[in-house]
């Protein structure tokens, strides 16, 4: 029984994680961003999301539509007030760009956090869920909501798949990641394939965060959590690989789920905190990364 | 002497020393307790300097040092009642092993992949202490039966002392051909090795110096304080206050990364009327600052120019 209600609550949980960490990977290898405002960005598409669908009439779906907008937003901000300026400044040596990119999203992060807890106060919300009734998974009663949300995450990675892997835009895209100066030779504007993949990680982050609040509820003080799981879920997975991030954000989705279910709930974070030290210690390129 | 700090800079540390020393005479145990903090942060700050700025280790987790120095402190003092200087000596050779640790994996990985084990490792100590509560308070904190002195003025002048110390010996050891090897290996360690250059030694050295620093500051803190908890030298937050105040003064200067920790601690203590809103302005402040003065605020003043 225990196990079952693992699997099935795990697989719900590991594809959330998976829809978060997808977005923050593909910024990563295409543009080379570490985005530490990550969790922010999730947490404003969360918070805008839940109080349009509460106080507006516009009901779950409006605030549903309402979050990745607001997502969006913050991810084109995150881009074109903090990152960018640190990438174009001629006063910030090239090697230490990525330490000041780190820096700054990190501070980004920490005024969204600050001032949605100003706005919106720092207690835990919940989102109506955009499905309600139970239904029978193997004998485990399952919120629609849940398998709404797994099923959904899967449509989303599989349509990025496609866009990736199918399309022209795509391809320019992963050329972008493998060699963006041939790419800029053949004619390619690189800023505008940047444009486009913080367009794609907005929605994808700002969508996570929406449905993170109607699964499991998101206060203010979740923000740095949410980067810190979305960061060593990456890094497990191999930095820049989608698939890895896939694989890595199941074996910690389940790593925690059965911590939580067979140990104790307070245990929750560590086992995947320690294989994560683990990993870096004895493989550097993640599960799945290439050098 | 003269040769390592230059004649202008001494007579400001000079004159910064004795209006420092004699500020009590004025000030109210308010203000003093606030700078008696913000020195032992500036301490922080500088030990971070050395890692950042020199060996270019990319460290988000200074406060596993400093929570691996103030918590072995507080828990002998707690438990064993042993004298004060004992236990900041152990506290100092818990985060010297702590700084050990986290240097097995900076030779081997790079930056984004070294900066995640750190921020890992503060994770790790601060779950560590919640579970095991039963000996050190867990999220609560312990208090410590002794502390330093119980008289504001005596408890600055020791951090003033302190401070002044560290300054003192972090600054020359940055500006001395050490500083210049460690500057070097951080900017391009293959180059530095071409040249003959012990980096893994030379790292190492810089790891062991700063967790020395940050383990008897965050010891002499919680001595201070007279409580050790997470919230106060282990949290993620406290970690971030100690980079912003670096990066604010102006990285690899280390009596920048001071002033600018000092700083900072004080702004947020100057801005608590905002309640919420305080540290939303400071987080503010020092992205501008980032962005406009990425040299920080005075970079430009104490880092040595190339023509002299």
């Amino acid at each position: 029984m225990t196990s079952l209600q693992i699997l099935v609550d795990g697989f719900a949980i590991s594809s959330l994680y998976a829809l978060a960490a997808v977005g923050f990977t593909l910024i990563f290898g295409v543009s080379g961003v570490l985005n530490l405002a990550h969790g922010g960005i999730m947490l404003v598409a969360a918070l805008i999301g839940w109080w349009v669908a509460g106080e507006t009439p516009l009901g779950v779906y409006g605030g549903t539509v309402a979050g990745i907008v607001a997502g969006l937003l913050a991810a084109y901000i995150t881009y074109f007030l903090v990152v960018r300026p640190i990438q174009r400044s001629s006063a910030i040596a090239h090697e230490e760009k990525e330490i000041f990119v780190l820096t700054g999203t990190l501070l980004w992060g920490i005024m969204i956090q600050t001032g949605m807890a100003y706005i919106f106060s720092d207690n835990p919300v919940t989102m109506r869920p955009l499905i309600g009734g139970v239904v029978n998974v193997f004998g485990v009663r399952t919120p629609r909501n849940e398998i709404m949300i797994a099923v959904l995450c899967w449509v989303v990675i599989g349509l990025l798949w496609l866009l990736i892997n199918r399309t022209r835009v795509g391809k320019q895209m992963l050329a972008a990641s493998i060699n963006p100066r041939g790419l800029t030779l053949l004619g390619f504007e690189l800023s505008k394939i940047y444009l486009r993949v913080w367009t794609i990680y907005g929605v994808l982050a700002g969508g996570a965060g929406v449905l993170l609040a109607s699964f499991l509820g998101v206060g203010t003080a979740n923000a740095g959590q949410l980067t810190a799981s979305a960061f060593s879920i990456v890094v497990l997975g191999g930095l820049g690989s989608v698939s890895g991030s896939l694989v890595a954000a199941y074996v910690v989705g389940y790593l925690e789920t059965v911590t939580a279910y067979l140990i104790s709930p307070t245990l929750r974070p560590i086992p995947a905190l320690l294989l994560l030290v683990l990993v870096v210690y004895v493989r550097p390129q993640g599960l799945l990364g290439r050098r | 002497m003269t040769t390592v700090f230059g004649p202008r800079l001494l007579l400001f540390i000079a004159v910064f020393v004795l209006v420092a020393s004699v500020l009590p005479l004025w000030l109210s145990a308010y203000v003093l307790g606030v700078l008696t903090t913000a020195y032992y942060f500036g301490v922080f700050s500088m030990a971070w300097d050395l890692l950042f700025g020199f060996a270019g280790e990319v460290n988000f987790g200074p406060t596993f040092l400093i929570g691996l120095g103030a918590y072995t402190a507080a828990l002998l003092d707690n438990q064993f009642h042993l004298p004060i200087p004992v236990t900041v000596l152990a506290g100092a050779l818990a985060a010297l092993v702590g700084g050990l640790l986290l240097a097995v994996p900076a030779l081997r990985l790079r930056g984004p992949y070294f900066g995640l084990v750190t921020l890992v490792a503060v994770l790790l100590l601060q779950n560590a202490i919640v579970i095991f509560a039963a000996f050190t308070g867990g999220e609560i904190g312990m208090t410590v039966p002794d502390v330093l002195s119980i008289d504001p003025k005596v408890n600055y002048w020791y951090a003033l002392a302190f401070l002044v110390i560290c300054a003192i010996l972090l600054f020359g050891l940055s500006r001395s051909a050490i500083g210049l090897i460690l500057q070097a290996s951080g900017q391009d360690a293959i180059e530095a090795q071409a040249l003959g250059f012990n980096v893994t030694k030379h790292k190492l050295a810089a790891f062991s110096v700063s967790a020395l620093f940050s383990g008897v500051a965050g010891a002499m803190l919680i001595f201070y304080m007279g409580a050790a908890s997470v919230g106060t030298v282990i949290d993620i937050g406290i970690g971030v206050q100690i980079i912003i105040g670096a990066v604010l003064g102006g990285r690899r200067t280390i009596l920048g990364a001071a002033i600018g920790a000092i700083f900072l601690v004080v702004v947020t203590e100057v801005l608590r009327p905002l309640g919420q809103l305080n540290t939303f302005v400071v987080a503010a402040v020092a992205l501008a600052v980032i962005l406009f003065f990425p040299d920080g605020l005075l970079g430009h003043v104490l880092r040595p120019r190339e023509s002299e």
